[in-house]
């Protein structure tokens, strides 16, 4: 079955994608939907199953070398209020070999 | 009596289910920090082809081939950045699909994060689709659909005396402390061992609603109390094929050889040469004939070097249970060869005679055709080797 979005009163938030996480999304910028983060991620994972935890684990913690920044700030706590307009990147930390 | 209903029992369970079809095709699973590799061997093992890189870039901790099937493989995987998973296959490794529900602690508070999943283990000939799964903090898990879904298995992960053993993360190996080792015992499904770096070899006779400790007999590092479950660093458990009540350990301390009813390690290693010593990570054992088991001495002096000791690696065989052992290195380095084995990269094919195999840290695949008389290498350049499992085709 096709997924669909569901009916919400805001637009689609524009999300850019980490990298190592490009497997799951096929592109480095993708469209999801959420009235908070924790919203907008179990979306993120109804569109591309399995992406959720690979970044949060199953203690709702953002994981170790990932982070999460909303209009440039880092934002850990999932119940993070988020408006259609916010700009939400997903990235990794930089790492060595 | 007791004891010979619960073998009667056992003997009842154990069904032999038919077998897939092989050729005398080799098939090595090798898992790296940067990726898998299938080698696909000829009949006479002399030529090697590799598949790979699978998941190029992922750290895979364990790759292994369901032998109930003959076609499905889990991989576990993780990656300096992104959380844990498991890859699973149906067609020997030509597609793989990512398990919607790999292995995690349930939420609660101050509950505990699946860092990786260490070790798998296929369960009984009985039941065909369940899997356990060992993981770094120490977890233990099941999964009853192949592979495609886990869950916490026992209630072990939550039991406060298990917790208590199993220490925290910083108590732990300097990869992260590991559950290990998941064993089946062939004759009852319901009878699992296993073992936690740290936290000791364990037990349970009812298909895990009581787990019982197994360290009578094994050693810890001078100056603590063996009578401590979670002193106990057991580094690799292995049990018989050709005789379900023998098992062998490589510990951090010593190697040691179980021989059940009885509950009482003995530490064969007292045999190896002095100047070698019985520290090391795997334990092999001969798929038919329980007198023969092979270890690979790493140096355990100071700060643990863990590498060969001075720098000239060998394996180490017995032929009588541990009364003696026999070096054998005819075909590896001489000197100047500092290698690391891990304790899942050293592995025996169930040939006759058997072939072993073993990957090191330096990326390097050896062999033997002859119970490790002599050796050659069938790879080099490859990533850090983690495990290494064989399989027929």
């Amino acid at each position: 079955m096709q997924w669909r979005p569901r009916k919400y009163d805001f637009q689609a938030m524009k999300i850019l994608i980490a990298s190592p996480l490009r497997s799951y999304t096929g592109a480095d910028e993708v469209e999801a939907y959420g009235a908070n983060l924790r919203a907008l991620l179990a979306d993120l994972d109804a569109r591309y199953p399995g992406i959720r935890f690979r970044m949060i684990d199953e203690q709702d913690s953002v994981r170790r070398h990932m982070r999460i920044f909303i209009n440039g700030e880092p934002v850990k706590d999932l119940k993070y209020v988020l408006d259609e307009t916010d700009e939400v990147c997903i990235v990794q930390a930089l790492s060595g070999g | 009596m007791a004891k010979a209903k619960a073998r009667a029992k056992r003997k009842a369970t154990s069904k032999k289910q038919p077998r897939p079809a092989r050729s005398k095709d080799g098939l090595l699973l090798v898992a790296t920090r940067k990726g898998a590799w299938l080698f696909r061997g000829n009949a006479a093992r002399n030529e090697w082809r590799a598949d790979g890189p699978h998941f190029l870039g992922h750290i895979i901790h364990h790759v292994m081939l369901d032998p109930r099937d003959g076609k499905t493989m889990l991989a576990t995987a993780s990656t300096g950045h992104l959380g844990p998973t498991i890859f699973r296959s149906t067609d020997m490794g030509k597609n793989w699909q990512e398990c919607p529900r790999p292995p995690a602690f349930k939420k609660q508070e101050g509950g505990r994060t699946v860092k990786h999943t260490f070790w798998l283990t296929p369960a009984h000939a009985n039941e065909p689709k369940v899997w356990y799964a060992g993981t770094s903090p120490q977890g233990l898990f099941r999964s009853e659909d192949g592979g495609i879904t886990w869950n916490e298995f026992s209630g072990l992960n939550d039991d406060p005396k298990y917790r208590a053993w199993m220490g925290t993360e910083q108590d732990g190996t300097p990869n992260g402390p590991k559950l290990h080792s998941i064993i089946i015992d062939p004759r009852d499904p319901k009878h699992l061992y296993f073992a936690m770096s740290g936290g000791g070899v364990h037990e349970t006779m009812d298909g895990g609603r009581q787990w019982k400790p197994l360290i009578e007999g094994m050693e810890v590092v001078a100056g603590f109390d063996p009578k401590t479950v979670t002193f106990h660093d057991p580094h690799c458990v292995r049990l018989c094929p050709s005789n379900p009540d023998r098992l062998y350990q490589q510990n951090h301390c010593g190697i040691y050889r179980l021989d059940r009813p009885a509950k009482v390690w003995k530490r064969i290693g007292k045999t190896m040469p002095t100047q070698i010593g019985d520290v090391g990570f795997p334990m092999v054992v001969h798929p038919h004939d329980d007198q023969t088991a092979w270890v690979l001495p790493m140096d355990g002096q100071t700060v643990w070097p863990r590498t060969s000791i001075k720098g000239a690696p060998a394996v180490y065989g017995t032929s009588n249970g541990g009364k003696s052992w026999t070096r054998l290195d005819a075909g590896l380095p001489k000197s100047q060869a500092w290698w690391t084995v891990k304790r899942q990269a050293f592995a025996a094919d169930r040939g006759k005679p058997v072939r072993l195999y073993f990957g090191t840290t330096s990326g390097e695949m050896w062999a033997s055709q002859s119970e490790g008389k002599s050796w050659n290498c069938i790879a080099r350049h490859l990533p850090e080797i983690y495990a290494v499992e064989t399989a027929q085709i």
